[in-house]
């Protein structure tokens, strides 16, 4: 079956700790490889504030995952979120090529970043000694 | 009766010369718009969350749906509000 590439953001409720979000996170990437999906990418955007209380709560652990699967897969996958209470809010995406050329510019321009002030810094220690 | 060669403005009247509005979009060469992309979508939204409108914003019909989408995704995941007093 020919693999599209879907994007899903999901809202995990902010009374669990750290490790507990976690878990909820890891099972939800278990049940994506069980369905023989590949996750390309992965952020985890933390505790973040809502726009508008949900289930009363107005904070969120947001978790954003990037996969390739088969169509038929995504149902299950769904179907767990509704299921398991201590996700708040999720949504999937298919990712059209504009989507993903955008995603993959936001990687590269990031990576860069990230590398880019630490040389720098380098320079400046080697003056001082 | 001051007949009208005499008669000075303060300061020269400001007949709104109609600036040409274009769809932004368009013109930065936008490929896509990001739903998840909180701070940017808050420039297409009006005080009260509310989507702006093309005649306002100049931008063209195929992006005015893409930033639609693009908003409403985002109000889903709650980056955006559905309704707010006063936004920016």
């Amino acid at each position: 079956m020919l693999r599209t590439r879907y994007e899903t953001v999901f809202i995990i409720t902010p009374v669990l700790s750290e490790e507990q979000a976690m878990d909820v996170v890891k099972k939800f990437k278990d049940l994506l490889e069980e369905q023989g999906a590949k996750i390309t990418h992965q952020e985890n955007w933390g505790m973040r504030k809502l726009a508008y209380p949900i289930q009363k709560k107005s904070t969120g652990f947001y978790f954003l995952v990037e996969f390739d699967a088969t169509p038929d897969s995504i149902l299950p996958f769904e179907t767990e979120f509704r299921r398991d209470e201590r996700v708040i809010r999720f949504l999937t995406t298919k990712m059209d090529k504009h989507h993903i050329a955008y995603a993959e510019s936001g990687r590269d321009r990031a990576k860069k970043r990230a590398d880019a002030p630490a040389a720098p810094a380098a320079e400046v220690s080697v003056e001082k000694a | 009766m001051a007949n009208n060669k005499n008669v000075r403005y303060l300061n020269p009247i400001a007949i709104d010369t109609k600036s040409e509005r274009y769809c932004r979009f368009r013109k930065k060469g936008f490929k896509y718009i990001d739903y998840k992309d909180g701070d940017f979508l808050l420039m297409l939204v009006n005080e009260q969350g509310k989507i702006m409108p093309r005649r306002l914003t100049g931008t063209s019909l195929k992006y005015q749906r893409r930033v639609g989408q693009a908003i409403k995704k985002a109000r889903h995941i709650a980056l955006l509000p559905y309704v707010a007093d006063q936004l920016h």
